[in-house]
This record gives C-alpha cells, sequence and structure tokens, in this order.
C-alpha cells in the first residue's frame, strides 16, 4: 500500500496501480485459497436502455467466487447486487447489454448461445427468488415442479424424478414427503415453499447457489432456519453460494467473504470479520451505523442520509461523495481506485490514501477497530 | 363428494330463485309495456277486443296471469304466440333453437381458439411486429362490425370463390362455416386481447423467472406455465360470451337467412307478442344462468387456489 502512495502526483495513475495492487483488479478474491474458482467476473458493465437512456446498473465489478465458499453481495436497494448476481445466468431483460468478462469453470458465460445458456441454468447454477409466495407457479403440484427441473437436465425416468423429488424435500425438511409431493404450492406456509424453492434449486447438484435474498420475506425464526438450511447443503455439496443481502444481520451469519456494493460497484470488500470489525469504507461505516447490534443504544440508528445517486446520470468522481460526511474534494473529480488493507481485504476510499487527512469514523467504528485489535493482538499471541 | 353435492345443489337451488326473479320481472314489465299484441286494433270492435282479451286470459286480474303462467312454466308450457297463427312458444322456438344454439357454440369455440393462440403469440413476442400484427387484428375485431364481416367473407367465399353458400339452411355444415367465421370474430378479438394482457402479465411473475432458472426455453415455458394461468381467468369471461351468442344474432341470422331464434324475437318485441318474447327472455337468462353455473364447476377444476369442494380425507 505504501508504495502507492510515494508515488507521483498524478492521481488517477496512482488509482490504476492502486487496483492493480489490491489483489491485481480482483475485488474480492481470497488470498491464499486453494479451491477451484467456480465463478469468476472481471469488469462487469450492465447497462439497461430504457427511454433512449442508459442505466447502468452494474459499473465494473470483478470477483471470484471459489466452491464451498460464501460470498455475499451486500448494499441498499439499486446497488446492483441482484442485476450483478443475476448476470451469471444471464438473467436479464431483454434491454439489458452485458459487457466485461463472466466465467464459469472457465466457460465465458457471455459468450454462450442459448441452448448452451439453458443447460447451465438449473443445472449447474441455480437460483433461490426472494418471495416464496410468488416464485412457485400456483396451479402445479409442487412436486411436478421440482422433477421438471430434474427431467429438464438429466435423462432419468418419470418414476426415477419422483423419487428424486421426495427425497430431495425430505432433505429440505418437509415432513411426509411423498404426501405432499402431490399439493399445490397455496397448501404451504411460506417458510415451507422457500424450501420448497431451495429443493427444485438443489434439484440437478448445483457447484453455484444464487440466493436472492431468501430470507427478506420470511419472518426472523424461519430466517434463521432457512439459513441454517443453506449452510447444512454447503456442508454436505460444497456448492458454493452467492448470497445477495441488505440485511448484515444475514450476512455475519451465513457469510465467509463480503462484498459491499454501491451504485452498481463493489465499494470494500473482505472477509466478514474484516467487514465487520476493520471497516474501512464510510459506506460500509453508514451500512454498520444503521444496523441494530446488541450493544446499539436505546435504539440510535443512524440512517445514510440522502438517496443513492440516479443511475442514468452518474456524476463524476466517487458516486457516494454527495452522501459521504468524510468526502476528500478529490472525491468530486476522481473515482477512488482500490487501496489494499491486507491481502484479502481492500476498499475503495481516499482516505485510505497516505496523503488523505486521518478521520475520525463514528463511535461505533472506533469500537469495532478496538475488537478487531483485541482479535489481531490475540491472534498474534496464539 | 359430498361437497360437491352439497356445491351444486346450492348452487341449483340459487339457481332456480334466480330464474324465478326473472320471469316475474320479465312478466311484470312485458304488461307495463304500451300497446296490445294485436296489430290491427283500430279495426277492431269492442265487442272483439273483449273477446280476444278473454281468449288470451287478458281479462283476468294481472296477479292470476302471473300465477297462470308460472304453473304453465312448470308444465312446460310457455303460452301462444300471439303473432305466429296461434302455435305454442314452444313449438315455435323448438324449430329456431337449433341453428342459433349451433352457430353460437361454434363461433365460440373457433374464437376462442384462434383468439387464445393469437394472444399467446403476442404476449410471448411482445413489442415486435409479431405482437403489433396480432394485436391489430384483435383491434379490428373488435371494431369493425360483424355484419361487415359477414359481407366480406360472403363477397370472398361465396361469390367470387363459389366454394361455400351465400346463405339458407339447407346444406348442412357448409352452410354454417361464413356465419360461424363472421360470428367467430368478436370472440376471437375479446379472448385475443385478454390473453394478451393476462399472458404479458403472468410472464413476468417471479414463477416464470424460476422457470426461466431452471433452464426451460421459452415456448416450454408459455406451454407449460405461462398458458394454464392466462387461461384461468378467462373461463369467467367466457361464460357471458357463449351465452350471448347462443341466443341468437338477428343481423348474421338475417344476413345468411338462417332460421335462428334471434329474427324471431326481433319480430316479437316489434308485435308485442309477449309470450315469445318472455319465453326469449327467460331462455336467455337460463343460457347465461347455466353457462354462468358450469364455468363456477370448470373454475373449481382448474383453479387449484379455490377449490373448495373436493379433497376428502385431507
Amino acid at each position: 500500500m505504501s508504495e502507492i502512495t510515494e508515488d507521483s502526483g498524478n492521481v488517477v495513475e496512482t488509482g490504476g496501480i492502486a487496483s492493480g495492487a489490491a489483489a491485481s483488479g480482483t475485488a474480492a478474491s481470497a488470498g491464499g485459497d486453494e479451491r477451484p474458482v467456480r465463478v469468476s467476473v472481471r469488469d462487469l458493465h450492465v447497462t439497461f436502455r430504457k427511454d433512449n437512456l442508459d442505466v447502468h446498473a452494474v459499473r465494473g465489478v470483478s470477483f471470484d467466487l471459489r466452491a464451498g465458499e460464501t460470498l455475499a453481495l451486500v448494499g441498499e436497494s439499486g446497488s446492483g447486487k441482484s442485476v450483478t448476481c443475476r448476470s451469471l445466468m444471464r438473467l436479464l431483460p431483454r434491454n439489458a447489454r452485458l459487457d466485461g468478462d463472466v466465467r464459469f469453470d472457465g466457460r465465458d458465460v457471455l459468450a454462450l448461445d442459448r441452448k448452451a445458456l439453458r443447460d447451465l441454468r438449473g443445472n449447474r447454477i441455480a437460483m433461490i427468488f426472494q418471495d416464496p409466495m410468488t416464485s412457485l407457479d400456483p396451479t402445479m403440484i409442487i412436486g411436478r415442479q421440482i422433477t421438471e427441473t430434474i427431467r429438464l437436465h438429466t435423462s432419468v425416468g418419470r418414476r426415477e424424478a419422483r423419487e428424486r423429488a421426495i427425497r430431495l424435500l425430505d432433505q429440505v425438511g418437509i415432513s411426509d414427503a411423498a404426501r405432499r409431493f402431490h399439493q399445490y404450492p397455496h397448501e404451504f406456509s411460506g417458510g415451507q415453499r422457500q424450501r420448497i424453492v431451495i429443493a427444485i434449486a438443489l434439484a440437478c447438484h448445483p457447484d453455484v447457489l444464487i440466493a436472492d435474498e431468501p430470507t427478506t420475506a420470511l419472518d426472523v425464526t424461519m430466517q434463521a432456519q432457512i439459513l441454517d438450511l443453506l449452510a447444512d447443503i454447503q456442508r454436505d455439496t460444497g456448492t458454493a453460494i452467492i448470497l445477495v443481502t441488505h440485511d448484515l444481520g444475514v450476512v455475519a451469519k451465513a457469510a465467509d467473504r463480503v462484498a459491499v456494493m454501491y451504485a452498481g460497484r463493489i465499494v470494500e470488500y473482505g472477509t466478514a470479520d474484516e467487514i465487520f470489525y476493520n471497516p474501512r469504507h464510510p459506506y460500509t461505516w453508514g451500512l454498520l451505523g444503521s444496523t441494530p447490534t446488541l450493544d446499539t443504544e436505546r435504539g440510535r440508528l443512524r440512517p445514510i442520509p440522502g438517496v443513492p445517486p440516479n443511475l442514468a446520470a452518474i456524476p463524476a468522481g466517487d458516486a457516494f461523495a454527495p452522501r459521504n460526511a468524510y468526502a476528500l474534494a478529490v472525491d468530486e473529480r476522481y473515482e477512488p481506485p482500490f487501496f489494499a488493507v491486507s491481502p484479502t481485504h481492500a476498499a475503495a476510499t481516499w482516505l485510505l490514501d497516505p496523503r488523505a487527512p486521518q478521520v475520525e469514523p463514528p463511535a461505533e467504528i472506533r469500537w469495532r477497530w478496538r475488537i478487531w485489535h483485541e482479535l489481531q493482538h490475540l491472534e498474534g499471541a496464539a | 363428494m359430498r361437497r360437491w353435492l352439497t356445491f351444486i345443489g346450492s348452487r341449483l337451488v340459487m339457481m332456480a330463485v334466480t330464474m324465478l326473479i326473472i320471469v316475474t320481472v320479465t312478466f311484470f314489465l312485458m304488461h307495463a309495456l304500451p300497446g296490445t299484441p294485436y296489430n290491427n286494433q283500430a279495426l277492431l270492435s269492442n265487442d272483439q277486443l273483449v273477446q280476444l282479451n278473454k281468449k288470451y286470459g287478458f281479462d283476468k286480474p294481472l296477479l292470476l296471469q302471473y300465477l297462470a303462467y308460472l304453473g304453465g312454466i312448470l308444465h312446460g308450457d310457455f303460452g301462444i304466440s300471439l303473432q305466429f297463427s296461434d302455435q305454442p312458444v314452444t313449438t315455435l322456438m323448438a324449430t329456431r333453437i337449433g341453428p342459433s344454439i349451433q352457430l353460437g357454440l361454434q363461433a365460440v369455440v373457433l374464437g376462442t381458439v384462434l383468439g387464445v393462440l393469437l394472444g399467446a403469440l403476442a404476449a410471448a413476442n411482445q413489442n415486435t411486429w409479431i405482437d403489433r400484427f396480432c394485436s391489430s387484428i384483435a383491434i379490428l375485431g373488435r371494431s369493425v362490425p360483424n355484419y361487415v364481416v359477414a359481407v366480406i367473407v360472403q363477397s370472398i367465399f361465396a361469390i367470387s370463390l363459389r366454394l361455400l353458400p351465400v346463405g339458407l339452411w339447407d346444406q348442412g355444415f357448409r352452410s354454417t362455416i361464413l356465419p360461424t367465421l363472421a360470428l367467430s370474430i368478436a370472440p376471437l378479438a375479446d379472448a385475443a386481447r385478454f390473453i394478451r394482457t393476462e399472458m404479458i402479465d403472468v410472464l413476468t411473475s417471479d414463477y416464470i423467472e424460476l422457470a426461466r432458472a431452471k433452464g426451460m426455453s421459452e415456448p416450454m415455458i408459455v406451454v407449460r406455465h405461462a398458458l394454464r394461468n392466462s387461461l384461468i381467468p378467462l373461463i369467467t369471461v367466457i361464460g357471458p360470451m357463449i351465452a350471448g351468442l347462443m341466443t341468437g344474432s338477428l343481423v348474421i341470422e338475417t344476413i345468411f337467412s338462417v332460421p335462428g331464434i334471434g329474427e324471431q324475437f326481433t319480430k316479437s318485441i316489434l308485435s308485442n307478442d309477449y309470450y315469445t318474447i318472455m319465453a326469449v327472455t327467460i331462455w336467455y337468462s337460463a343460457v347465461l344462468v347455466e353457462v354462468v353455473f358450469l364455468m363456477d364447476v370448470l373454475y373449481q377444476i382448474a383453479d387449484p387456489r379455490v377449490r373448495i369442494v373436493g379433497k376428502e380425507g385431507e
């Protein structure tokens, strides 16, 4: 990090080197991990053309996802997290344009033809949606909705598909599966329906499971159960999971690594511990400050002021600057590059540039940093 | 099964009550009409009038007439036609109703099948030239009156190509083709527009998105998931459509010289032929009530969410 700072005065150039220095331009890549990379995304841009306006929903996102790990994409509505993960299976409306490089097991997903894409969807990459109340066909028995996927991607017969579906239902915790196979979605509760959607997703043993806000529509006890279920599945099958959420509580419970997104970009990434206890980006500070914890004093939540920028007309400089109490003059003109904090942790904020003034983060963040230092200390001692 | 019987039983009772109300309202409205059924009343002497009124029972108090009429209906006697040489209304209608029912059913079946195809095609290709083409046909079908269509198909298929008869009811099925075509334009347009809207709605729903995420192809998604979900609400529109078409269309029947009930209905209204008007009105209502009932039963079978009946032992 320090060699960046001693660079010439040219900020833009510094930016280029900085992002190169931090995990070679690869946001959210686990350093020193030996597990195979399942999904690799480089400089992904997604643009929606609407009424002669280009809406830049995703602006240069890069990350790797390795087998067996859970990566959380966090951010408020419209930050591009859903669009990013839908891009992995190209599940986007017709007016979407994708640029960049998305690879699944080395194959170029953006270059796949329709047939190859269908072979990928539901088979190698599966998805769980936000609202279990609406994501099942109300006029089809749930069993058929599972066997449909199995028979689409494998050559098993009707009976075997049925047996597999019943085993899947059993696996996701639907009791009396053989009988309930014949029931319609409205005969199940919200939590049960999400289990069925998960069973559909697991039907072909996918390598990657995309969970787009899987617990948002459920009540809290149900949330914990569904997250436990996903963790069990991952332990048993080694599936990599991308968890899209705006709920940091969910992240803390389920994620190995976290990428914080804002206005179509990743602004900070790191291990879950690094993001929770050593956050460096003011936006991450804001997110943490607006999430209740056991230590939150008497309902003192601090929402982030303002609203996200209009993605059809993003101003120059750092998109978060207008809402950022810690914004520097340079933010108005240049987008910050990633500054490495550790081999696994980087944040895109000029505050990490050594020339930047030292700022005092909110008390809650300083409290988190203290915990981090104690943790580091303990680890050093051990 | 018992729940089915309860459901059907209670619906039958409701239907009977509905019919009684319709008969009653029609009867009293009929007698509130100005004029009499006699087309040459001015030439009739008072004695003749009294005699005629006595013959048809119009001299009795209205309430007694009403009760007598109700009693007659229960025995299948709908009175005698005042206009067509004192024939019983039932015989009169029996000869006329067949062609109307046949034409109506053929038109509904042809119209909805084509309409659903057209609407589904438009929705699956929303905002492309296919959509615009299908939607234009639907708008045309709704805005061009069926008698214009009738004349067009007559001039093409009967006069220019000489493939089919221009009119009359003497060549069996061949005679029904052109009037069916003309009549089917409206249900076709309605079904196409209805299915297009429904399906566009359905195609943006989460379970269709999930079907895409499963790796299904678009045609497969339309057939397996989208079509059924958009067809169910069509059941509710199709009922009144069937009833409307089965009771005969005056214009089409006239253009093709079809001996149907529509023509007779109009004539009977013009001549204050009480019993015929009432019988046709009751027929129309009965068809409507029955069709609505059948559609409700169908809905019960088609949509698992409204299944209040069945599911024994669960």
